[in-house]
């Protein structure tokens, strides 16, 4: 086949042209399949189309038509961000950038015959398929919650609706109510991501409920950027915050979400909201793939992204289990980049660069009030490993901070263009 | 073009050269003087009751954090930078008026910079008389310096390769806007390629204070640097 190919297009163009790009001019292109349009999907999808110049066929599946990122959620509880800020649809990725965006669910993978299965019936193949749909709660992982019990007691840990119905939530607690949040076990996605939330509630409430508080059960001893939240905590929400670790009991905890109450070490308390995230796993569609391990979590190779089950298969952000990359947004638009070079040096020969990879995640206390950590990562054999890191200081001034604020504005208008156009 | 960039001793290590023909440069606060003379002047007020005019005053400029001189508008640039923590020491005075849109990119003052090593150091020394806080400078100091072997020209005019450049681009590309726009993070297009390698060296030895970029820069060799550089040059041309 590959011959009649070449003598064919030897009458056309060169034959040399014809060996060094053998699969681009075939009749066929090379068909990628990118299940999850969010951060690592997204990017993954836009980066491939624009980097090959239409030579390869890439389908998007995305049962949302406008994806609400999760990063900068808290800002909006807090009263920075509007909800319509964070959306963002996948218009310019079908139009401008030729992607066939189909608004279905995954719910098969056949890695023999090489198809995806969508709940509509439809069966997709191809040559490559890209995972990143996001996390999935472990069952149980919260005595007496279940994902039934969302209504009552909100996750707000992936994007949309949760957000909306938990903001509503707070809006609408009486005077001097309790907020109380349930803090996940690692790993799980965006490692300051619920301190940060707690920050944000605390902004909104000292500023339309002051005489409320807020309880943060958590079964981590330590957490993300601890030092820089507690002094904040101190500086700006005196009082308002209790955090309940695992030595008081913060890891055995029991919800109720029909009285809406807690049980901790025993004792029922009642509160007016209830935010549980709890424990996480890949998402999914990874599992129903069987690229995932024991713990729920995708392992993929350093260099590439491609998960060491199938060579056809890559998994991107949260899912895979790669190494020292914290599950941000960031690290899965990372990730898709060094993902998206490779396939495209399998499928059309283009030329195939060195890994890197890295991440920042910033995070908001208070009205211009933001900090940062970060560092950069290179594969080894074993996992990505991290190089060199950095975090803010505490005690750093003002002007510091907002500048650090600001930064993130960019990096939001950055990253969102960056998987979106 | 005037591309005699003298990198600093930090700056040549980082890029992978041997601290090799140190020499001691004293500076002359009296020659000092005259270069301020010549070429600050007509902009900076240094001494008693120095006010601020077309630049700020340069009183106590050493220790001083960038942009602290309260009543002068400082550039975007400059104020970012101060925020980000820049202080003005030896090593950063010297980068910033040796070519000062290697340290501030988009600075307001209009000086092409002073090539002359022994020029500049004359006039560190000079200014070092009017800074109220001498005991923040080690012994010997703004006086004396090592400097460092200029970076062999074989470094400064690689070729970077664009298409490697495109692909080290996506990893800026999550914070810096590629069609140049500045929504909290600065813009990097369009950028003279010497213009940009000199920042990136920047980053790379520390000279720019801040700590993303540090990492970005500091992982970078400098064929990568000027691959980036390449790409950056032209987009959006
Ligand atoms: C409150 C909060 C704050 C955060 N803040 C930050 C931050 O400041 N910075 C940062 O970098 N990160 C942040 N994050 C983390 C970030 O949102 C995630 O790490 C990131 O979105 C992961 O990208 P992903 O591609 O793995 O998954 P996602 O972005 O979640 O995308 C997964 C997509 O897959 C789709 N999907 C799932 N299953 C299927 C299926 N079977 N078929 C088809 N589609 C499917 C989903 O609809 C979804 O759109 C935050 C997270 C939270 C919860
Ligand atoms: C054409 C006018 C002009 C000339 C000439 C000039 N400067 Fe400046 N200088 C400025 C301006 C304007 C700023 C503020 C820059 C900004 O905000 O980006 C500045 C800033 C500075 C700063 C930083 C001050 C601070 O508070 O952070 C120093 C140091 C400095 N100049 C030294 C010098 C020296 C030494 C010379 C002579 C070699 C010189 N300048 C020549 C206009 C000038
Ligand atoms: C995590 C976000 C982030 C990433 C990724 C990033 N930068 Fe930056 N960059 C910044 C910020 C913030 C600044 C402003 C820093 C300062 O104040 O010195 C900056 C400044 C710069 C500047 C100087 C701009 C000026 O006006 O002075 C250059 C040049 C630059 N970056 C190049 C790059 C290149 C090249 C890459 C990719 C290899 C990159 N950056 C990746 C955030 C980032």
């Amino acid at each position: 086949m590959t011959i009649n190919r070449r003598l064919f297009i030897g009458t056309l163009a060169s034959a040399t042209a014809a060996l060094s790009a053998p699969m681009v001019f075939g009749q066929t292109r090379p068909r990628v399949v990118v299940v999850g349009g969010g951060a690592g999907g997204a990017t993954v999808a836009r980066y491939m189309a624009k980097d090959s110049d239409g030579a390869l066929d890439i389908t998007l599946i995305e049962p949302s038509r406008t994806y609400y990122t999760c990063f900068f959620s808290n800002l909006y509880l807090g009263g920075f961000r509007t909800y319509e800020s964070l959306g963002h649809s996948y218009g310019k990725l079908a139009a401008e950038y030729a992607i066939n965006v189909v608004h279905d669910m995954a719910i098969g993978v056949d890695r023999d015959a090489k198809t995806v299965t969508l709940a509509s019936g439809s069966v997709v193949p191809y040559d490559k398929l890209v995972l990143s749909p996001g996390i999935d709660f472990v069952e149980e992982s919260v005595p007496g919650w279940s994902v039934s019990a969302q209504n009552a007691m909100p996750h707000a840990y992936k994007g949309g609706s949760q957000t909306q119905l938990l903001q509503a939530q707070i809006a609408a607690m009486p005077e001097g109510g309790t907020f109380a949040m349930v803090a996940p076990p690692n790993p799980y996605r965006c490692p300051p991501g619920p301190y940060e939330r707690i920050s944000m509630v605390a902004n909104y409430l000292k500023a339309n409920n002051p005489t409320a508080k807020i309880l943060v059960l958590d079964p981590k001893e330590k957490f993300s950027k601890q030092g820089l939240f507690e002094e904040g905590w101190n500086k700006h929400y005196s009082g308002m915050i209790t955090r309940i670790g695992p030595d008081m009991g913060g890891a055995v905890i029991e919800a109720r979400p029909d009285t809406m109450e807690i049980i901790v070490d025993g004792e029922a308390e009642k509160v007016d909201v209830c935010n549980v995230i709890p424990a996480q796993r890949a998402g999914q569609i990874a599992t129903i793939a069987g690229v995932t391990n024991d713990g729920g979590w995708a392992p993929v190779h350093a260099d590439s992204m491609l998960s060491k089950a199938d060579e056809n298969i890559y998994v991107l952000g949260d899912s895979s289990a790669q190494g020292d990359m914290p599950k941000s947004g960031f690290s899965a638009n990372s990730q898709a980049k060094v993902a998206a070079n490779h396939i495209r040096g399998a499928l059309t020969g283009s030329r195939v660069f060195p890994a890197k990879y890295s991440n920042t995640c910033w995070s908001l206390i208070a009205a211009e009030d933001g900090v940062k950590v970060g560092a950069s990562y290179e594969p080894t054999p074993e996992k990505i490993a991290s190089v060199e890191s950095f975090i803010s200081q505490t005690g750093e001034d003002a002007a510091l901070r907002k500048t650090t604020y600001e930064e993130s504005l960019g990096w939001y208008e950055g990253i969102t263009t960056d998987m979106f156009g | 073009m005037a591309w005699g960039f003298r990198f600093l001793l930090p700056l040549t290590m980082a890029a992978g050269f041997a601290p090799a023909a140190m020499a001691e440069i004293l500076g002359d606060p009296a020659r000092g003087a005259e270069v301020f003379a010549r070429d600050c002047k007509q902009c900076h007020m240094v001494g008693e009751g120095a006010k601020n005019r077309i630049g700020p005053q340069l009183n106590g400029v050493y220790g001083r954090r960038a942009a602290s001189v309260d009543g002068f508008t400082y550039s975007k640039s400059m104020t970012r930078m101060g925020n980000d923590g820049l202080t003005w020491t030896i090593e950063t005075l010297d980068a910033y008026l040796e070519n000062p849109r290697a340290l501030v990119s988009a600075t307001r003052m209009s000086y092409r910079g002073l090539a002359d090593l022994q020029a500049r150091h004359d006039l560190m020394a000079y200014l070092r008389d009017y800074s109220d806080k001498p005991q923040n400078i080690p012994e010997a100091e703004p006086t004396a310096i090592r400097s460092a072997p200029e970076l062999p020209p074989e470094i400064l005019s690689i070729k970077g390769d664009a298409e490697y450049g495109e692909y080290l681009s996506s990893e800026c590309s999550t914070c810096h806007q590629k069609d140049g726009s500045d929504a909290g993070i600065p813009s990097i297009t369009n950028w003279p390629e010497e213009d940009f390698v000199a920042a990136m060296h920047a980053y790379k030895a520390k000279l720019r204070p801040h700590p993303v970029m540090q990492m970005m820069a500091g992982r970078l060799s400098a064929e990568e640097i000027a691959a980036l550089a390449a790409f950056y040059a032209k987009i959006g041309e």
